[in-house]
């Protein structure tokens, strides 16, 4: 068998093992990479930056455990600074496995920062049908939540107050894993003028970048380097996203070189076709 | 690292580990794994449900509030169970049109908005050569020109025409890629989240 022919017909195991590798061993191995922050991301931050204490955000935690190695950084990372901040969080979830999600997140930050539930924040919980959900809210937030996500009803607790739908918030910054981005974008924004930004998986990323062309999203943050890139700008203790950088560096490099490996097999074979 | 840390979260190694095995064959430990998601994922939601839908619509406001109205969505929703049999499917017909219509009607308008009209405004803004912004401006349109011009079926992709074809599939090909390659990074980060929880716990559990 020809060198060629080798490179066509490896064994697909030797790639999955030098994937492993190509993961583990940085994970042991002490170095950092350089991150640069984009104007994509940069955008959210300076929006978050430009809230004065007391102003409101709506975070929505719109993602399943699987995707929570990409999003669950930049959650962390966006509402630390907003708590840091003073502002005032309300949080609701719109994925099926998101409750579980955000009650982590809320419950862990709310002790790290000493913050209330329904003075310095709400969770609202989950309902199904996201769109509808969206919506509703742009009515009035009690429509789909009139207890939040613990039973309390909503009208008992201080922070909402005087608070009836989006014209109350100064934006959404929504964390998503699947197509409630598009309705956050199409009902929220686009129905009720809600400023919105996402915090997208890898995979999602490439799809959103039109709507800030077409000024419909603040912002976007891309999968595990917008995630590093925001743990950049907010200067952030806990950098588990930018920690990760370095094992992509490496393994982009390794899918690359498959990818020229694979090519130069493919136009040796029809070279000598031909 | 208590006890009940190391049952735990040896379990979920013992988990990752058998969803990985599949890489090299299918065996055993994988099917357990596979079908433990999958049971856990369904059961997990059909609570979550429950207590987040069922009782704050429907329990809550008619047993309580006595909101006898709810009862008629309710109505519609037991309907589709009738689904199940052969005999009484026609009557899922009914809650699938109402769901069907409500659908069209809030996502028409929405889409009509929201994902053609400001993405087209958005195209169509000032080009030219003065500055970045605006050359940028006459690379989008270009782009969405030449794209819009690969999917003419009507004519023959020869000639200018073709010329112009070709630079769509090429602008085609970019926006693949830079798809193909925020997956990788997508999956990879995943991959890295195992593996650190992974390297964390042995950590722990060794203490090196």
């Amino acid at each position: 068998m020809a060198f060629y022919e080798k490179l066509m017909t490896m064994d697909r195991r030797v790639v999955y093992i030098t994937m492993a590798l190509a993961v583990a061993i940085p994970l042991f191995v002490p170095f950092q990479v350089p991150i640069h922050t984009t104007s994509e991301v940069k955008s959210v931050y300076d929006f978050i930056e430009s809230l004065k204490p007391g102003d409101r955000l709506l975070i929505a935690i719109d993602y399943d455990p699987n995707a929570m190695a990409e999003l669950h950084p930049m959650a962390l990372t966006i509402c630390r600074q907003c708590f840091a901040k003073g502002i005032k969080l309300f949080f609701v979830t719109l994925s099926q496995n998101g409750p579980g999600m955000a009650e982590q997140l809320v419950s862990r930050l709310s002790k790290e920062f000493n913050k209330k539930n329904g003075v310095d924040y709400i969770y609202l919980g989950y309902k199904p049908y996201p769109g509808l959900v969206i919506l509703s809210m742009g009515q009035n937030f009690r429509i789909s939540f009139p207890m939040d996500y613990y039973g309390t009803p909503v009208d008992s607790m201080p922070i909402m107050q005087g608070i009836r739908n989006y014209d109350d918030m100064k934006a959404v910054i929504a964390f998503e894993a699947g197509w409630v981005a598009d309705s956050w974008i199409g009902d929220a924004n686009g129905r009720y003028k809600l400023p919105v930004a996402l915090g997208l998986t890898g995979v999602m990323t490439a799809d959103y970048y039109p709507y800030i062309q077409s000024k419909q999203i603040i912002g976007l943050m891309g999968g595990l380097k917008g995630a590093a890139e925001y743990e950049t700008l907010a200067k952030a203790k806990d950098r588990i996203a930018s920690r990760g950088m370095k094992v992509q560096t490496i393994t982009h490099i390794v899918v690359i070189l498959f990818i020229i490996v694979g090519n130069i097999g493919f136009f040796m074979s029809r070279r000598k076709k031909l | 690292m208590g006890t009940g840390e190391i049952l735990w979260n040896g379990l979920a190694l013992f988990l990752t580990l058998s969803i990985f095995s599949i890489l090299y064959k299918d065996n055993p430990f994988y099917k357990i794994a596979e079908h433990l998601v999958v049971g856990v994922s369904a059961g997990y939601f059909a609570i979550i449900l429950y207590y987040n839908s069922f009782i704050p619509k429907v329990w809550v406001p008619v047993v309580h509030e006595s909101k006898f109205l709810y009862i008629l969505p309710t109505i519609l929703g037991v309907l589709m169970w009738t689904r199940f049999s052969r005999k009484w499917s026609w009557v899922s017909r009914y809650p699938i049109a109402a769901y069907m219509g409500i659908g069209m009607g809030v996502a028409i308008p929405v889409t009509m908005q929201a994902y053609i009209l400001v993405p087209l405004y958005a195209t169509m803004q000032p080009i030219g050569f003065t500055s970045m912004a605006l050359f940028n401006n006459l690379l989008v349109a270009a782009g969405v020109l030449c794209a819009l011009v690969y999917f003419f079926f009507s004519k023959e992709h020869t000639g200018a025409f073709g010329g112009v074809a070709k630079v769509g599939i090429w602008t085609l090909m970019v926006g693949f890629g830079a798809g193909f390659g925020l997956t990788v990074m997508g999956r990879v980060s995943l991959l890295i989240e195992r593996f650190t929880f992974m390297r964390d716990y042995l950590q722990k559990l060794f203490g090196f």
